[in-house]
């Protein structure tokens, strides 16, 4: 049982968690929670650029402006979608939404299990970050031909180009979670006479899942963009294939209609994932959860 | 011995090796002492760090260690806590040779070091695995330590002196033999570390652990200790060791106790900490 010592001896003293000054009274610690003018407030101010820019683009496309071809006003995209239908629409994003989550949850397995193996031990570390951050450094476009030849025009290519974009960004935040656990915690845990599996269970993993939850997070929006580069070739569903749709027949109220669903998509899994963050970390001593509440 | 050398070489914190042949090692040390640490050298590289320290705590004494700073009070400390086993020499804990960290040595460090993620009560009770509903244990141990209301808090919620306070809780928990403070008071106000003073000599008094507290506070030595040890620098010895006979519950004002404070001064000015 030699892999707990490594651990111990591995871990940098960068402590991104460190146990907070003492000094300060009790109860300065009890954040005001978000007062609702102030919730609807920020509500207001988040909507208020989307609105000028949609009421901007109607009235110039009303206007004559510009031509209706090359900026469609949103009631243009609006009518686009209402033609395609309920139907189609909803099946297009569905098969979006399932690549993505088959993807993602492929690549973020992968990626804790590489992240933890190269965290916790410095040989896995020498074996196999250079290569993977080698890897990192390809575009994602680059690997649609490979995928293509290796894997044909099925759901696997598609499926494999999601796992690639969400793998690096969480295996980072994986890696650079263990790797930056506070010595002194892991010292306590030493004291206790934790076990390996102990250790990492009680101790390494929950101090790393602030960078891990950053690190999902970031690798979630690259999912989303690894599909639709996935989806541009060859497929005759989902978001990408209606912007490739759109493009080929030069209806430019489709191709924003996709882009417009893809913000939407993006936007709603993030903070889906913002909430899971904010219920997991809530013993964070941060500004940024306090801001938020408990 | 060599074996008993070669085992002390690996930092290992395996109970196993607390066998018998260990133990044949042993024999002179007298019965009765909690903790009995003989140091004949600590080297950093080439530096030697400790050099024949040796030092005995009695249950229910409280042995403050002052020196300047890098003479190897913590050094000591973390021998003692089984935290630093590449010296030469021995740590016996109630008679047993002691190798790595054990249940029956509790630590306190200068930081509380609470896990973040953790009430109060699951910090306290982490060695077990977290707090039980309704854990008596736990919730006698923070009675004592006075924070019987935070047992849910999250560490965030709790001041630097309240912090301190589940530390101590949290070192007490597996009833140890020995307490072990590395300047645990030192980053507080001076009012909560009066508080917090007070509260360590009464949770010695009623637990009878062996208290060893390094400390660079010259007038908490002398509050606090039953016996001063100071240490000298280059390479780490014990220069003199001061006893404080005064009764238990002292008063800061008294006179007696400027008297001790000014001997250790005299001490560490001899051992050129000043």
């Amino acid at each position: 049982m030699a892999a707990d010592q490594t651990i111990l001896l591995e871990l940098g003293s960068a402590s991104p968690l460190d146990v907070r000054e003492a000094g300060a009274p009790a109860g300065a610690r009890t954040g005001p929670r978000a007062t609702v003018p102030g919730r609807t407030r920020a509500a207001v101010l988040a909507g208020l650029l989307p609105v000028l820019v949609l009421l901007a683009s109607e009235a110039a496309g009303r206007l004559g402006w510009v031509s209706s071809n090359l900026l469609p006003t949103p009631t243009d995209v609006v009518r686009a979608l209402v033609d395609l239908g309920g139907r189609t629409v909803l099946g297009h994003l569905a098969a979006s939404t399932a690549r993505v989550a088959a993807g993602y949850a492929i690549g973020a397995a992968l990626a804790v299990v590489a992240g933890s193996l190269v965290g916790l031990s410095s040989s896995a570390r020498a074996l196999l970050d250079p290569s993977f951050q080698a890897l990192r450094a390809i575009p994602s476009l680059a690997w649609v031909p490979l995928l293509l030849l290796w894997l044909g025009i099925g759901e696997a290519p598609k499926l494999a180009m999601i796992a690639i974009g969400a793998f690096f960004p969480i295996y980072m935040g994986v890696v650079a979670g263990i790797r930056g656990v506070d010595r002194k915690l892991v010292e306590v845990a030493r004291l206790m006479r934790l076990r390996p599996v102990a250790l990492v269970r009680r101790v390494l993993l929950p101090a790393a899942l602030p960078s891990v939850m950053t690190g999902l997070r970031n690798g979630l929006s690259l999912a989303w963009m690894f599909m639709v580069a996935g989806e541009l070739i060859a497929a005759s569903s989902g978001l990408g294939y209606l912007l490739t749709d759109g493009r080929e027949t030069s209806r430019a109220d489709l191709v924003l209609a996709a882009i417009v669903l893809l913000a939407m998509l993006g936007k709603l899994s993030d903070a889906a994932m913002a909430a899971v963050e904010r219920r997991l970390l809530s013993w964070r001593d941060t500004v940024d959860v306090e801001a938020r509440g408990p | 011995m060599r074996m008993i050398e070669r085992l002390y070489g690996e930092p290992r914190r395996d109970e196993s090796h607390r066998g018998p042949q260990v133990s044949q090692g042993i024999t002179d040390v007298p019965s009765g002492a909690a903790m009995d640490i003989h140091v004949r050298a600590k080297r950093f590289g080439q530096r030697r760090v400790l050099d024949d320290v040796r030092l005995r705590l009695a249950p229910g004494e409280l042995v403050c260690l002052v020196g300047a700073s890098g003479c190897g009070k913590s050094t000591l400390l973390r021998i003692a806590a089984g935290l630093d086993a590449a010296f030469d020499g021995r740590v016996c804990v109630d008679g047993r040779a002691q190798i790595g960290p054990t249940p029956a040595v509790g630590v306190v460090f200068q930081e509380p070091r609470l896990f973040p993620w953790c009430t109060v009560a699951d910090n306290v009770a982490f060695e077990t695995g977290g707090a039980e509903p309704g854990d008596a244990r736990v919730a006698a141990l923070l009675d004592d330590v006075g924070l019987r209301e935070h047992a849910a808090a999250l560490p965030r919620q709790l001041s630097g002196g309240q912090a301190q306070r589940v530390a101590l809780a949290r070192a007490l928990a597996s009833r140890p033999r020995v307490l072990l403070l590395d300047e645990p008071f030192s980053a507080v106000d001076a009012f909560t570390r009066m508080k917090l003073q007070d509260l360590l000599v009464d949770l010695v008094r009623r637990s009878g652990v062996a208290t060893l507290m390094v400390t660079h506070d010259i007038d908490e030595a002398a509050y606090l200790a039953d016996r001063v040890l100071v240490l000298q620098a280059e390479p780490g010895r014990l220069r003199e060791t001061i006893d404080v006979p005064l009764p238990r519950v002292r008063d800061r004002a008294d006179p007696r106790l400027a008297d001790v404070r000014s001997r250790v001064l005299q001490a560490l000015h001899d051992a050129h900490a000043l």
